[in-house]
């Protein structure tokens, strides 16, 4: 193919494991494809730091398809790059030019501790949602699925806040590091839908605890999260969480105040 | 010995199911708290296991390579998940979704699984709907249904083009309420290493701490392997980067039984490869072939752009050679037949390996339908068009954009241009009716085992028969194999058989990181890809699999002896995790030719071009062939086959006809 190349500089963040420092370390790839991908250009990159006898940069990464959630570089001071919309592993190389410097660096929050390079621990993520993002319903215990007519609009809304993919690009981006937009998507989902409303008022305080447990920032309605979401989960969803959590902490309190009472 | 005894419960195909839930064995809730299990993989099988065994009281760890059970790759299918409900009064019923499945499959599949598996497709959907799994619905607020390749009814139950990403969260919901509960324990970023077999029993697994290095050993009073398929032995397919056989393939070398490797699904629509950088390739949803048209240029050569070429210099070779089912012929025709017209020198694009999926008919068709919905009279087309796209952008909006991504094309002004790649395998460990393989207490789920899908699966039927699997039949099989262990008790890991099987470990691995060659992994990979596409991919030959065997055997010695693995073993290391997947791959690649070379028909996926009728479509040979081929490992020399002879009592096979 007779594609123009590109010549690109890297600015990579290396660190051996959790435990040892790191520091931004520059390589230089040549012959870029503008079709690659941006993961793609970084197996080519790989491929040469093996062959001559160096260590490859760690990332995570897995389906490709921006669905997974689990790529996550911070690209240009931007998580997920340049492109909106878009997943790294979606980002292909014809968004960049010839000659180009780019700085590639791991999610920073203290809640997302970096494993080696480029990949960090998202398990809080996993916590959060063992803390509440369900629907008590034990495996045989339903009834027929269109024994519960819910509006469209409504099945739609909780459709949008259900599309979060976890990446975390939200807590990457955001300068209080809040999980805010994670953790909202999931408590909108389901107080959208019936099937969560018996348990919409413990879920929301007990994923919110969670998150707080976790070390994530608090939430100062900067937007960045909804800007750089991959999938466009709106801040919205933080507005209805907080609608939430304070109904449910004031009926929590009134419960308590009406046991002392007694 | 009588591995093969499928163990089919006798009496009427659709009382089977009933009868034998009736008649097995159940372990009762105090004993379940003594009980063990381990569940590898947290994909739409797995999760649902684990979560389901949990729920009962079973004492679950769950196992999976990825940060999460969530990124598990049943997260990318798109289109939707198949279930009998008849929502739509269009003469839809259990049987007819188990005929068309076993149609679909090329009379290669068991008449009494695919039935179970069209009886607990309605259960699904109502588990899911009650997750809270936000599926498509109408205005009046009851759930939408769409059609798939194959059939003839809507059956399809989705969420836009993200229903395995729909259906996998609410599993992991499930999953994760139960870690929250102490019945689960999971094991993120693990990786099944060897399976650990006591006294003729799965009594556990060696897995790798992806993180940290460490070696561990598990163990537990039955093993379930929910660990997907092996697609990637092509090096490209559609499955996520990290999708393995390694856990599988242990459980072979283990003495566990291969059933039909050679059943691989070439999906007709996905995006064609680009350049050797490529590192996978991705689908474009079987639903668009519910409303785009696939056509290639009549005239050879054709430099027109697609929408200069006039309609009738246009040729829409599935609707002309499959009048009946058109477009929404299964996905091993639309992928045979979109290889006979590239082959011929009609295909498009940069390579000319490719064909158009067009848009432009169904953008006028909403387009028209929602100007009258709306009660404006007299539009001009432009408005018409600009309506219809924001249908077609409401059903199928987020791959339209995945495509424009990739390629940098705009699918709603010029046709997408798409082309067959690896998708599926329908071939997996052999289980019998329970779901357990030929080694007592191990499980296989999902598409990791052989069972449902003969040798071609249709679409939305996957996810199917990972959440059929998962919630509504292990629960069920697994208490009556089981019910014999309520008196074991904790299986000690420091038994000489998890040594052992840890030592294996240590040595492949230390094996691999001092061979320091000079070639990377991938380039291995790369080139057993190659060898499988070209010689065990949508056509095959004799000549062609002898040849690949001895080219596999070949590339294999050299992995051995150049291969270079770089880092540690005693850290986080991408590169040995890959090192060792690929090793296992290049056991199996030689597998699954010797299966093809065995089967000498052409049947769903697996195309010998000796077997084939005048016009170019497959041709079975059901006097000699239908059976499962079942292979045991074998140190040296070739594997043994063994036979478990399928059955039809109730459907009677034909030559598969779509015309």
């Amino acid at each position: 193919m007779s594609q123009n190349t590109m010549n690109l500089k890297l600015k990579i963040w290396r660190q051996k494991r959790a435990s040892t420092p790191g520091k931004m370390v520059d390589y230089t790839l040549n012959g870029v494809n503008p079709e690659m991908s941006f993961l793609e250009m970084m197996d080519v990159l790989n491929q040469q730091l093996i062959e001559g006898g160096e260590e490859p940069v760690a990332f995570d990464h897995d389906c490709r398809e921006g669905i997974c959630g689990m790529c996550s570089m911070f690209i240009n001071g931007r998580a997920h790059g340049p492109m909106t919309g878009t997943t790294t592993c979606q980002l292909h190389m014809r968004h960049f030019n010839d000659g180009d410097t780019i700085t590639i660096e791991p999610w920073r929050s203290a809640a997302f501790p970096v494993i080696k390079d480029l990949s960090v621990d998202r398990s809080s993520f996993d916590r959060i949602i063992q803390a509440g993002g369900y629907v008590s319903v034990n495996t045989g215990a339903a009834p027929d699925a269109n024994a519960l007519p819910i509006p469209k609009e409504n099945a739609d809304a909780a459709f949008d806040a259900a599309t979060c993919i976890g990446c975390g690009a939200c807590v990457a981006t955001c300068k209080n590091a809040s999980a805010m937009l994670f953790v909202s998507a999931k408590v909108s989902q389901l107080a959208l839908l019936p099937q969560g409303a018996p348990e919409r008022q413990e879920r929301a305080l007990r994923m919110v605890e969670q998150m707080d447990k976790e070390g994530f920032g608090n939430c100062t309605n900067t937007g960045a999260c909804e800007v750089e979401c991959p999938k466009g989960i709106s801040i919205e969803n933080i507005a209805r969480m907080n609608r939430e959590f304070l109904k449910a902490s004031l009926v929590k309190k009134k419960k308590k105040a009406g046991m002392a009472a007694s | 010995m009588s591995e093969l005894n499928s163990n089919i419960p006798k009496g009427p195909l659709a009382d089977k199911w009933q009868t034998h839930k009736n008649s097995i064995r159940l372990v009762n809730p105090a004993n379940k708290r003594n009980i063990d299990v381990i569940v590898v993989g947290t994909g739409l099988a797995g999760a649902s296991a684990a979560a389901s065994l949990g729920e009962m009281g079973y004492n679950v760890k769950a196992f999976c390579f990825q940060d999460s059970p969530r990124r598990a790759h049943s997260i990318a299918a798109q289109g939707g998940i198949n279930a009998a409900k008849n929502y739509r009064n269009d003469g839809d019923s259990v049987y007819r979704l188990f005929y068309d499945t076993i149609k679909g499959g090329d009379y290669r599949s068991r008449e009494a699984n695919v039935h179970r598996l069209a009886e607990v497709s309605v259960n699904i959907i109502d588990q899911c709907v009650a997750q809270g799994v936000p599926f498509a619905r109408e205005y009046g607020g009851l759930l939408d249904n769409r059609s798939f390749g194959g059939v003839q009814v809507s059956r399809t139950f989705y969420a836009k083009g993200q229903t395995g990403q729909q259906l996998l969260l609410g599993a992991y919901s499930a999953l994760s309420r139960q870690v929250a509960a102490g019945q689960v324990k999971l094991y993120s970023r693990h990786e099944m290493m060897n399976l650990v077999m006591v006294d003729g029993k799965a009594r556990g697994i060696i897995a790798r701490n992806l993180v940290t290095g460490e070696i561990e050993r598990h163990s537990a009073h039955a093993v379930l392997l929910c660990t997907g398929g092996y697609g990637n032995v092509f090096y490209l397919s559609t499955n996520a980067m990290g999708s393995n056989v390694t856990a599988t393939w242990k459980a072979h070398k283990k003495g566990a039984f291969f059933g039909n490797p050679c059943f691989t699904q070439i999906h007709p629509t996905c995006i064609p490869v680009s350049g050797d950088y490529q590192s996978k390739l991705t689908l474009m949803s079987e639903s668009l072939r519910n409303d785009g048209r696939i056509w290639v240029p009549k005239a050879k050569d054709d430099k027109r752009k697609p929408v200069d070429i006039p309609e009738e210099e246009r040729d829409y070779y599935l609707e002309r050679r499959y009048p009946a089912f058109g477009n929404l012929v299964p996905r091993d025709v639309a992928s045979r037949a979109a290889k006979e017209r590239c082959d011929a020198g009609y295909g498009v694009g940069q390579s000319k390996m490719a064909v158009y999926l067009d848009y432009a008919s169904a953008i006028e068709r909403y387009g028209k339908a929602e100007a009258n919905k709306q009660g404006l009279p007299n539009v001009d087309t432009a408005t018409i068009l600009k309506l219809g796209k924001q249908v077609v952008a409401a059903k199928y909006g987020n791959l339209f954009e995945m495509y424009e991504k990739i390629t940098g094309d705009n699918p709603y002004e010029t046709p997408m241009r798409i082309y067959p790649a690896v998708h599926y395998t329908m071939g997996g460990l052999w289980v019998d009716y329970n779901l357990m393989s030929n080694l007592d207490g191990l499980f296989v789920l999902g598409e990791a085992n052989f069972s449902d899908h003969g040798a071609n699966r249709l679409g939305a039927s996957a996810l199917m028969q990972g959440l059929a699997d998962g919630y509504f039949v292990v629960p069920y099989t697994l208490g009556n194999y089981l019910a014999d262990d309520i008196r074991t008790g904790p299986i000690s890991t420091d038994a000489p058989e998890f040594e052992q099987a840890e030592k294996e470990v240590t040595d492949t691995m230390d094996r691999l990181m001092s061979i320091n060659g000079d070639k990377t992994v991938d380039y291995f990979h790369k080139a057993l890809g190659k060898i499988m596409w070209d010689k065990c991919g949508m056509a095959r030959s004799e000549q062609g699999l002898k040849e690949a065997i001895s080219e596999i055997k070949a590339l294999r010695e050299a992995f051995w002896s150049e291969v270079r693995v770089p880092g540690d073993k005693n850290e986080f290391n991408p590169e040995l995790e890959k090192a060792c997947r690929v090793a296992d791959f290049l056991e199996l690649g030689e597998l699954m030719c010797y299966d093809a070379l065995n089967r000498n028909e052409s049947c769903g996926g697996h195309f010998r071009e000796e077997y084939q009728t005048e016009e170019g479509e497959a041709l079975r040979d059901d006097e000699n062939y239908t059976y499962v081929a079942a292979w045991e490992y074998k140190e040296s020399g070739e594997p043994a086959l063994h036979k478990e002879v399928l059955e039809f009592e109730n459907v009677k096979p034909t030559t598969r006809s779509y015309k």
